[in-house]
């Protein structure tokens, strides 16, 4: 059993997290309650990992990462290093791909949200930063919560995105999804299953976190 | 413009669209103001631009010195800086904090240690000791009322704003609240403006009374005044009075107490209005209290005031009150309604069908001129 590969994958599901969580806060709360030009177009941009085949995802990620194009050049310039086939480039393809998983439920909680509970908020007194802390955030929390589980769920198990961007090597960008396709192909059924079995373990927590924390919020608010 | 006084509120508001407005709008420390008028009227949008909610297109809002908003020199105060209270239709609790959290969330200007203390006071005087630890949908509508007023006053409001307050809530519930307002009222000593639906609760707790038109202020005074005098029929409408025709004017009485008035070949006499003059067509009401029924067969007290007689045409019996639908006989299309005491209908024997005639007390019947 690869427990490199697990490594690498609890990681990127964490910096995705970390790097995710504020950008599609900020985005979900845009698209929650602003109107503004290009609104439509946003949403559709977000929701297009959806509907994109990871393979497809994965090749546009992987030209654009490549040395010679604009953003993969602008880091090679900064870090001296290759972004595609490396973490930060399967990082920033995780984000990516994960968008939709993680502002999708948010925007979804926060449009639940009263507009006139906000502007309650702001007539007590309380500044837009204590609205969001106090009022806002513990009113969008199964939202936050399902965006959690779920990006959480689908960065473990994501496989054509990362394939197509991180290659498959070994302590780098090999993901627990990889090494269980790498294993099959080694025709080490054993070891590819043990790893299913912890995916498919830590799968059923992060849907049953997400159903738990719905359950519990339908019935606080009666 | 009006002057305030002192702690007041001095407001104006203009624009096109998409909600027209275009009114001035004072408000004394001391007083109740009602903003009542149909829907989509601007009366929300009174209160929000007051808040802070709202910005309209041009306008001036002006409190004890301070101004809130001028669209002239590009001020606009945000509402945490404004320090009004707001109670909104539906209160907008929030939903996961316990009433005595929804109060403390406004005590912000208080040090931590002692936001605890005062929201349990605020709740007290709002009549809701002991219920500061329930979830807001654990309330019934008048608590939750009662802790959206208790959370409106934690700022220590220097107006306090709210929108149909009393919609949501059951008659009896109704009447308590509107009685806690008016004791609360004395107690904070600040401009109070509220919007209803009711005309009665605006009758009955407003000092004074905003008859709200597509933004505009058609007439504002004291509720009993503006209920016998609307200054239009637009208002006499909008406050839903009866007995609202169109006349001629024919001159003054000889005494010059009356103005007489040709009501389709009949002579009215009406108070007199020195701002009419003959051959002016004008708009007039009697309001119902002042349609008399004459006694049969036995002449009464000013019969000759005024005299109509008709067939009634239906009745409406609203406990002891009886609401009278009278077809004058020389204008069927013209139905006079008035009301009188349950059993003395019944004395008089009136029934739908019967012939009857009513005298229209002079002294009551209200003129409106025409611009």
């Amino acid at each position: 059993m690869d427990w490199r590969a697990f490594e690498i994958s609890l990681a990127l599901a964490f910096w995705t997290l970390a790097v995710l969580v504020p950008l599609s806060t900020l985005i979900a709360r845009a698209l929650a309650w602003r109107r503004f030009p290009g609104r439509g177009l946003v949403e559709a941009l977000v929701a297009l990992p959806l509907v994109l085949p990871p393979t497809v995802l994965g090749f546009y990620l992987l030209e654009s990462f490549s040395a010679d194009s604009l953003l993969g050049g602008f880091y090679q310039s900064v870090t001296g290093e290759l972004l595609a086939f490396s973490f930060q480039g399967l990082l920033l393809a995780s984000v990516i791909f994960n968008l939709p998983f993680a502002v999708q439920p948010i925007q979804r909680s926060f449009e639940a949200i009263q507009p006139n509970i906000r502007e309650a908020a702001w007539v007590s007194g309380l500044s837009n930063w204590s609205t969001f802390w106090r009022i806002e955030l513990p009113l969008a929390w199964p939202g936050f919560v399902s965006a959690l589980a779920l990006t959480f769920a689908h960065t473990l198990g994501e496989f054509g995105v990362v394939l197509m961007v991180g290659g498959n090597i070994a302590g780098e960008t090999r993901t627990a999804a990889i090494a269980i396709y790498d294993r099959v192909q080694a025709f080490d059924n054993a070891a590819a299953a043990q790893m299913s079995a912890v995916l498919l373990l830590l799968s059923i927590v992060a849907i049953s976190v997400v159903n738990l924390t719905a359950r519990r919020q339908r019935r606080s608010r009666g | 413009m009006a002057e305030p006084g002192q702690n007041g509120l001095c407001v104006t508001l203009r624009q096109e669209g998409p909600i027209p407005l275009d009114l001035s709008l004072t408000c004394g420390a001391n007083e109740i103001v009602a903003l009542v008028g149909p829907s989509g009227s601007g009366k929300t949008t009174i209160l929000r631009s007051i808040a802070g909610l709202y910005k309209p297109a041009h306008g001036r809002i002006e409190h004890d010195g301070d101004i809130w908003l001028d669209i002239a020199s590009g001020q606009c105060w945000p509402p945490q800086r404004r320090s009004v209270g707001f109670v909104f239709q539906d209160y907008a609790l929030f939903p996961n904090l316990t009433a005595s959290g929804n109060v403390e969330a406004a005590l912000g200007h208080l040090p931590r240690g002692k936001r605890g203390a005062r929201a349990l006071a605020l709740l007290d005087q709002v009549n809701m000791g002991g219920l500061g630890g329930r979830w807001p949908d654990e309330l019934s509508g008048g608590q939750c009322q009662r802790t959206a007023v208790a959370r409106a006053l934690a700022r220590d409001p220097t107006v306090l704003l709210l929108d149909e307050p009393f919609s949501a809530v059951d008659q009896v519930t109704r009447r308590r609240l509107q009685g806690e307002l008016l004791v609360l009222h004395r107690s904070i000593a600040a401009p109070v403006i509220f919007v209803t639906h009711d005309l009665r609760e605006a009758a009955n707790i407003a000092s004074r009374m905003a008859v709200l038109h597509r933004g505009a202020i058609l007439q504002i005074g004291a509720p009993p005044k503006i209920f016998a005098q609307p200054v239009s029929p637009t208002v006499a409408r909008l406050l839903d009075l009866p007995n609202l025709f169109e006349a001629v004017v024919h001159g003054t009485s000889d005494d010059g107490r009356f103005t007489v008035l040709d009501w389709r070949g009949q002579r009215i006499e009406a108070r007199v209005n020195a701002s009419v003059a003959a051959g002016q067509e004008i708009d007039w009401m009697v309001p119902r209290s002042s349609v008399i029924l004459h006694r049969r067969g036995r002449p009464s007290r000013g019969e000759r005031e005024n005299p109509v007689s008709g067939r009634v045409e239906d009745m409406l019996v609203f406990g002891d009150q009886t609401t009278i639908l009278l077809r004058a006989d020389f204008a069927p299309e013209l139905p006079l309604s008035f009301t009188m005491s349950t059993h003395a209908a019944r004395r008089n024997g009136i029934v739908s069908g019967v012939d009857a005639t009513v005298s229209l007390v002079a002294d009551d019947i209200h003129i409106m001129a025409r611009n």
